[in-house]
């Protein structure tokens, strides 16, 4: 059957991938020469209690790998270990601060998806005509503007001089949180709008191309028959998968965007963490990092035979 | 995997374990089109502009760059000062040449060490083949996952603030791309006749790799890499902008931003905006050459 091992060997590559990024998160503590007990401690006036509470966290006392595989069990279970800067467990710190991440992410995801497809979908329906290389030269030029820049930009534009947003904070209740959002969402949302809509423009003027939408306008399709139904349809599948390769940046550019803006999600989390020597939240935050990028990434994979079914029959062929 | 060490013709699908995997960095680029010669100069020109500031900042800086005047805070800019002054009344042209230096070394390091480490781990996956080859995709695919920014931050939270943490991070996550690039170049070598021929004369593998397949390479897989010298330089300005890269009082393109969010809120829109506008414009210029560069070595394939 080729779906099953199709699916079983992708399923099988994300467990290794995820198992071997644990492997790299919880050991690189151990490229830190000297005592692991004076690493985790840095900057604090270790009590007694706190170097045995330290110990017993890492288990310190037992071997490598037993000292993983208790981390790793934890994790499975929901628990990373005791911050060293709050007095909370990991875990609740990172509940915490979710929230804010999320709304920023889905709110750059939905700017992203609108006004990368928008543009790209025009200047593709438009090739070569001065529409098109208008929507190219604007792509370009936003595409060379780094996360932070676009942050400090649009708060000196935006917030300051123009007033239209809040410059810092992310606000209370649903609709003040989201305008306390779309600023940063914008900024975050930027640099990805432009990669979409060259990869929505590129995929479609591929397609455009191609015999089978020669034959549908020769059938007399309509324009938007013809997009809607042999265009965009075969342009989603290579969309879909730059789309998931994105999801890695976006969470990291987060904590740019969350530290420019003073919002308290787990992107400025990471930053306070790594500031004030809280290895936990540190090591928990890059391991969902990665563990959530790698996870869209599979999921797309599996769902691009949803999309196009020949990469199915394709790969069995093959 | 069942690829032969030495083979001559080797079946593709064979020794392609990762062949079905995209690119892993999704990258803008300008189009042809539009990099006219006019801007090609331009680009140069402002490329050149910034070395020189950076090498020569020492002579060149009219005014010390840590040099607090508090009677002379956000200072409009004028014939003593350029570009104004900050919020410590510390002369920012003046900072941004020297800053200039730390934004445009890191990245020269990370594109320098990762084509070095990159070359190396790609002709060593072509070259060996098999089991070597197998171990060392996965090791890429396990990269891939992290991004530069994360590595770099993982990289400072175990070994301190600082530059040199971030940097030989940063050379660790751009090697796969180098590497894949090599690979996927010296496998095609790898089937042309004068490899055949030294190998005939009696000449160990180990040496035609080295000293006859990567000299061929080079050109290409180096024009590739000059790419990346654009987005690493705004990543680790991204990482100085957060507090974590290059510490004060030194200045650097990335810290001044930060330094200067403070006086945004209030207006004082110039300690920001400079170093920004200097970050987009070598990155814009970086990025029109090498790819000028890299279409006329040939190698337009990454």
């Amino acid at each position: 059957m080729n779906i099953v091992r199709s699916v079983g060997g992708k399923l099988a590559g994300l467990v290794l991938t995820l198992f071997l990024a644990s492997l790299l998160v919880f050991f690189s503590r151990f490229l830190v020469p000297g005592d692991p007990l004076s690493f985790l401690l840095r900057g604090r006036k270790p009590s007694p209690e706190a170097i045995a509470a330290v110990t017993e966290q890492y288990g310190l006392n037992l071997s490598p790998w037993e000292q993983y595989l208790k981390w790793i069990g934890g994790i499975f279970t929901g628990d990373f270990g005791r911050s060293m800067q709050y007095r909370q467990s990991v875990s609740e710190v990172l509940l915490d601060r979710l929230p804010v991440t999320l709304g920023l992410v889905i709110i750059a995801g939905l700017l992203i998806t609108v006004f990368g497809l928008a543009a790209g979908i025009l200047a593709a329906v438009k090739r070569g005509t001065w529409v098109d290389k208008t929507v190219v030269v604007t792509l370009t030029a936003f595409g060379a503007i780094p996360s932070f820049v676009a942050a400090v930009g649009f708060i000196a534009l935006f917030a300051v001089q123009l007033g239209w947003f809040p410059s810092f904070g992310s606000g209370e209740g649903f609709w003040d949180t989201v305008r306390h959002l779309i600023l940063p969402s914008a900024a975050l949302a930027l640099v990805y709008v432009v990669l979409i809509g060259k990869v929505t423009r590129s995929a479609m003027v591929e397609q455009l191309g191609r015999e089978h939408v020669e034959v549908a306008t020769s059938r007399g399709l309509s324009p938007a028959a013809v997009v809607r139904r042999h265009v965009l349809r075969n342009a989603v599948g290579p969309i879909l998968t730059v789309s998931g390769m994105l999801v890695a940046g976006l969470l990291v550019s987060s904590s740019i965007i969350e530290s420019a803006f003073g919002l308290s999600g787990l992107g400025s989390l990471l930053v306070q963490s790594v500031d004030r020597l809280d290895f936990p939240v540190v090591q928990a935050i890059v391991l969902l990092v990665v563990a959530v990028f790698v996870a869209v990434n599979a999921v797309v994979d599996l769902l691009q035979p949803l999309v196009d079914p020949r990469t199915v029959a394709g790969a069995g062929a093959r | 995997m069942t690829a032969p060490v030495i083979s001559n013709v080797p079946e593709p699908s064979s020794v392609e374990p990762t062949a079905h995997r995209p690119a892993p960095r999704v990258r803008w680029r300008t189009p042809r089109w539009m990099r006219g010669t006019v801007l090609v100069w331009i680009a140069a020109v402002v490329l050149v502009a910034a070395v020189l500031a950076a090498v020569f900042a020492p002579w060149l800086a009219p005014n010390d760059p840590d040099r607090i005047d508090l009677m002379n805070q956000y200072a409009s800019p004028s014939a003593a000062h350029w570009f104004g002054t900050d919020s410590l009344g510390r002369d920012l042209l003046s900072r941004m040449m020297h800053g200039a230096r730390t934004a445009l070394l890191g990245p020269l390091l990370v594109v320098i060490g990762s084509t070095i480490l990159g070359m190396l781990l790609g002709l060593l996956a072509a070259w060996r083949g098999g089991w070597v080859d197998a171990v060392l995709a996965r090791l890429f695919d396990l990269l891939f996952a992290f991004p530069a920014l994360l590595l770099a931050i993982l990289a400072v939270a175990l070994f301190g603030k600082g530059l040199v943490a971030p940097v030989i991070a940063m050379a660790i996550a751009y090697a796969p791309i180098v590497a894949r690039l090599t690979r996927q170049l010296v496998l095609a070598e790898k089937q042309r006749a004068y490899v055949s021929a030294y190998r005939v004369q009696g000449f160990g593998g180990g040496w035609i790799a080295l000293n006859r397949v990567l000299p061929n390479v080079t050109p290409v897989v180096g024009a590739q890499s000059t790419l990346n010298f654009g987005y690493v330089l705004a990543e680790l300005a991204g990482l100085s902008f957060l507090g974590l890269g290059v510490q004060a009082p030194q200045s650097d393109w990335g810290s001044m931003i930060n330094e200067a969010q403070v006086g945004l809120l209030s207006g004082h829109y110039l300690p920001a905006i400079i170093p920004a506008v200097a970050v987009v414009l070598v990155v814009v210029a970086v990025n029109i050459l090498g790819e000028e560069f890299a279409e006329r070595i040939g190698g337009n394939k990454a």
